[in-house]
């Protein structure tokens, strides 16, 4: 790899989960917490960054070790390393906030199963230095944390009249209380899924006319 | 021409029947490979974990004594006890693991080191989940003297209001939990009511449109306070300062 050729595709490669494979618009992986956790922007945001962090960590070490990784126990040897960091991340969040640890409950443990970061560490990481893979590991990241965050704020704005905790609205401002419960995040998700896609055939139709 | 039948199972003596693959992984390196993710892996949790102890335990302190200083507000230090099943009554040491059956209260200090109230904590199952409330006790009037919820999953906007409703609040301003003449028990059960439909001392005016949550917290109440009052009432002489 020549260093002239590697500025454009390592962002190419950053670029890659943020946009043409956002890993919550494009692919739809991750559903779980994506819906479950999201009524807020701050536990989105704070979801979106442990689960970026786990992500870079485990795709680090695994690029590291995929020269001596036989395929015969690969995806033990995948989980060992993510459950690591996962374990790594929930106790991190206890020492920052106890308040967050109990909003984001059960799905921190359940990063581990997480299919976006066994994708990366299978269909990338195991495949590249640990550079590139990290670099395409943080581009799933903060693409993951931009999905969560587009729930996650509109969410909490129309459920509780907020965003990150400060008061949008008037006092005669009446929460609409479904944005919060489970039906509210697969009405949002849905709604942007439709966005993306309107605006992909749009693009589409442009470039055939 | 039975010399030509193919055995189906392999003679025993083919026992090292490695996959027709080009390049089989020897088991060596299988082992190696996930001892040394095992090893790298477990350095990693533990220093995690000695690294956040501190931390976390200085949070889950500060929590506690939140909810505690919540339900009893005139409240500067607290002491952690036990009730054990026989009635007896000591001070908790350590993080050690609580005998059977007894039950963890707080006895609240204030400024000049008297005794200023006793917090508990209580849970029943609400409308979604269990509704876990911590709830302040005054020895002097015997009556539970505040609200705070430790943890519930409750509808936002309906369940919830049993944080910040302030009519509901103020049903536990004095509610009567005395014991009754043998002190075995309350001598009134707690008990949600109606909304508005509230004549006793020792009843909890419920929400309105919030029944099945003010419910559960009536009844975390008396349960917690129906088995924890009998044993500490006796014995509060034994959480004053020495």
């Amino acid at each position: 790899m020549s260093t002239i050729a590697a500025a454009p595709r390592t962002w190419d490669e950053f670029m890659e989960g943020i946009w043409k494979q956002n890993p919550v618009f494009v692919m739809v992986l991750g559903m779980c917490p994506t819906l479950a956790v999201t009524v807020s922007g701050v536990n989105a945001l704070s979801m979106g960054v442990a689960t970026s962090f786990v992500l870079v960590c485990s795709c680090a070490l695994v690029s590291l070790m995929r020269s001596f990784t036989p395929k015969e126990v690969r995806i033990a040897v995948y989980i060992v390393i993510i459950a690591t960091f996962v374990t790594v991340v929930d106790y991190a969040i206890q020492a920052i906030s106890l308040a967050l640890y109990d909003a984001l409950g059960a799905f921190i443990q359940l990063i581990v199963v997480n299919c976006i970061i066994l994708g990366r560490a299978e269909a990338h990481a195991s495949k590249n230095a640990p550079v590139p893979a990290m670099i395409n590991a943080a581009g799933m990241g903060v693409g993951f944390t931009i999905g969560l965050l587009a729930l996650g704020v509109v969410r909490e704005i129309f459920g509780a009249g907020t965003l990150f905790g400060v008061s949008l609205f008037s006092a005669n401002f009446q929460p609409w209380v479904i944005m919060v419960l489970p039906p509210g995040g697969f009405f949002v998700l849905g709604s942007w899924l439709l966005l993306f896609s309107w605006w992909a055939r749009r693009k589409e139709a442009q470039q055939n006319a | 021409m039975n010399q030509t039948v193919i055995p189906i199972h392999p003679a025993p003596s083919q026992a090292p029947a490695q996959p027709p693959s080009p390049q089989a992984t020897p088991t060596g390196a299988m082992l190696r490979t996930m001892g040394l993710v095992s090893t790298i892996c477990g350095l990693i949790i533990v220093g995690a974990y000695q690294s956040t102890l501190g931390a976390v335990a200085a949070n889950k302190k500060i929590a506690l004594e939140r909810a505690v200083f919540k339900v009893i507000p005139a409240a500067k230090t607290i002491a952690e006890f036990v009730a054990l099943p026989g009635g007896e009554v000591k001070e908790k040491v350590g993080a050690g693991e609580t005998a059977a059956g007894a039950l963890t209260f707080y006895a609240a200090y204030d400024g000049s080191g008297q005794l200023a109230g006793i917090a508990a904590e209580g849970g029943a199952k609400g409308y979604a989940d269990t509704v876990r409330i911590m709830y302040g006790y005054s020895p002097t009037c015997a009556c539970i003297v505040g609200l705070g919820v430790v943890s519930m999953r409750e509808t936002p906007g309906i369940g919830d209001k049993i944080i910040t409703d302030k009519a509901f609040l103020a049903n536990f301003v004095s509610l009567d939990a005395k014991l009754n003449g043998e002190l075995k028990a309350l001598a009134n059960e707690i008990k949600t009511v109606k909304h508005g439909a509230k004549t006793n001392a020792w009843q909890i005016d419920a929400i309105s449109g919030a029944t099945i949550t003010s419910r559960a917290v009536g009844k975390a109440i008396n349960e917690s306070a129906q088995s924890l009052l009998p044993r500490l009432v006796p014995n509060l002489d034994k959480l004053k300062k020495s």
